[in-house]
């Protein structure tokens, strides 16, 4: 039995996470969004991550950015590693791919503002 | 040079672009934005964890992404904007004094003007810890504008006072930067950040939530070397006795936000001592005619959501008064709440005449209620509206309630009052 707190959403709900890979159960969940979230929480957490790049031309130092979707969680360190060393120029539009498939994860690094 | 527009939304923030739109939606209506800054976005630009837009886009976007998206619609529309211009002063007759470097200090006309600057960071001064004034105390709204914007971390061992979600935010951030985050301090006994917040932020990199924890002493000749901390009453007053001393160089305070109310309070407007804002009508109205106020500066959000839609009622607000006046205000009905359960509502006054279909309700509770609805009823102590059963009701999120004109036709009385009701 693992508990899990969805973080979907603000509700924030707990859920009780029961039985193994092939036969889960979810309890708590006010949505069935939640059921998704508490498997993979339960056994393969993923986060999407934010972080910012160094920019040149640009209104500010920084841009940020986010993962195109969620890695998992024990990634998020090195992630930023590489994150931090990624250098841009301006301009640069919402969605521009600044760094491809982060760690083979398949998820892109992409810029989250016009800048 | 004479500048004279129908509306003049101060603040470039996410109430204020949602304001302007809705505004200049209302048709022939000239709309200018006023910024301080050198770009839109307000505090959004800075805020760039995700976890915006889930009730209004329906998708989970970042702050500066939120932004954008308002920043884009306007971009097709005739509304004018000017950067680097900062209002000084606004007279109830809704003439706006401002500066910035082309004009030097000029004035604006405008038939109707819309708040919309926001709020500020509760200061050092405002939570009185004793000790010496080194460097490293920083509210944590101005280390995530350092971290993500300018690109500097504000230190290396960090302890965060108050559990609001700015701080955990910022815990999470500068871990990820490298910093080491001791603790996370709160005074009371529950956290004051959203769940899911402790959960991604403090849970996931196992930082401590210190509960029923304050700072006593600050210490540190030129930059913060330690700071003592002990445990709290039922108070919120320090044990005598629990001290513990513990070797940082930064603390970050995320102790709250007021209102950026500097301005209304001197144009005259009536101002609410609970929420530190306005006191306003069903449209956002303040008793100021044709001055309005949305966003952070009239009650503060947790939820950008809710800015943007308490945004779009104050600008559609606006143009209609640049149109057509002040609405009539007979049958003119006070909202009050259960002062025992509910600590504030907006909008604090009612036109029913005003009313379109719907006026949306915001208010915040004292406590957690469990299996509970929320009730409107009237003077007289009749339901006027009984909402579904909620699993918990808690004071960390703002809580909102739409209630639909034709109800409000049934209240008897001056005024309704909000409660709460134990469900079946
Ligand atoms: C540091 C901080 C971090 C936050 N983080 C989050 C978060 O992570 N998630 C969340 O949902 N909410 C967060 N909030 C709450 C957030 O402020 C609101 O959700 C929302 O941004 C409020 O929008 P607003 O337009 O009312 O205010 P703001 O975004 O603050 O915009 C106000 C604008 O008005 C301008 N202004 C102020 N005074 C003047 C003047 N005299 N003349 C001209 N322009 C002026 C300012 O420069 C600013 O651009 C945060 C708040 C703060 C203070």
């Amino acid at each position: 039995m693992k508990k899990v707190v969805c973080i979907l959403c603000p509700r924030g709900c707990e859920m009780t996470v029961t039985g193994e890979e092939d036969n889960i159960k979810v309890s708590g969940n006010k949505c069935d969004k939640g059921i998704d979230f508490a498997k993979t929480e339960a056994f393969s957490p993923e986060r999407t991550l934010t972080s910012t790049v160094h920019i040149s031309g640009g209104i500010h130092t920084m841009l940020p950015v986010k993962t195109s979707k969620a890695i998992p969680k024990d990634l998020m360190a090195e992630a930023v590693k590489l994150i931090g060393k990624a250098e841009v120029s301006s301009p640069v539009k919402t969605g521009d791919v600044i760094i491809a498939n982060i760690l083979g994860t398949g998820a892109d690094i992409i810029a989250t503002r016009d800048m | 040079m004479e500048f004279k527009y129908d509306v003049v939304v101060i603040g470039g923030g996410p109430a204020g672009l949602a304001a302007a739109y809705s505004a200049w939606e209302q048709k022939d209506t000239k709309v200018l934005i006023i910024e301080r800054l050198e770009e839109l976005g307000g505090i959004l630009n800075q805020c760039i964890h995700n976890g915006f837009g889930l009730h209004y886009f329906r998708e989970e976007l970042t702050g500066p992404e939120y932004a954008q998206r308002f920043i884009d619609r306007l971009k097709e529309t005739d509304v004018d904007i000017m950067l680097n211009t900062m209002v000084t002063d606004i007279s109830s007759e809704r003439v706006i004094t401002a500066i910035n470097p082309v004009n030097g200090c000029f004035e604006i006309k405008a038939k109707s003007i819309v708040l919309a600057m926001g709020c500020r960071e509760r200061p050092r001064g405002a939570i009185s810890t004793p000790g010496t004034r080194p460097a490293g105390i920083y509210t944590a709204g101005a280390a995530q504008r350092y971290a993500n914007m300018d690109g500097y971390l504000v230190g290396r061992k960090i302890v965060v006072f108050g559990s609001g979600d700015i701080g955990l935010i910022m815990a999470r951030r500068m871990t990820l930067e490298g910093a080491e985050v001791i603790a996370v301090l709160e005074r009371g006994g529950v956290p004051s950040g959203l769940t899911r917040n402790i959960v991604q932020c403090l849970d996931d990199f196992g930082i401590p939530l210190m509960l029923n924890t304050t700072v006593v002493d600050i210490s540190g000749r030129s930059r913060v070397e330690s700071i003592t901390i002990a445990k709290t009453d039922s108070r919120k007053n320090p044990i005598p006795g629990t001290e513990q001393k513990i070797d940082c160089d930064t603390l970050l305070l995320s102790v709250g936000l007021i209102p950026e109310n500097d301005i209304p309070e001197a144009t005259g407007v009536r101002m609410d001592p609970r929420t530190n804002g306005a006191v306003v009508y069903e449209n956002d109205e303040t008793t100021t005619e044709g001055i309005f106020a949305c966003g952070n500066i009239l009650q503060v959000h947790d939820l950008v959501d809710y800015v943007t839609s308490e945004a779009i009622r104050a600008g559609k607000g606006a143009a209609q008064y640049a149109k057509n006046g002040e609405p009539g205000s007979e049958g003119l009905l006070d909202v009050e709440v259960d002062t025992n359960m509910i600590t504030y509502a907006v909008p604090q006054m009612i036109r029913p005449a005003n009313v379109e279909k719907n006026v949306d309700i915001s208010f915040r509770v004292r406590d957690r209620y469990e299996d509970s609805r929320i009730v409107v009823k009237d003077e007289e102590g009749n339901y006027v509206a009984r909402y579904g059963v909620k699993a918990y009701i808690i004071p960390a999120e703002m809580q909102r309630i739409t209630l639909p004109g034709k109800m409000l036709e049934k209240a008897k009385g001056s005024k309704i009052i909000i409660g709460i009701e134990k469900g079946e």
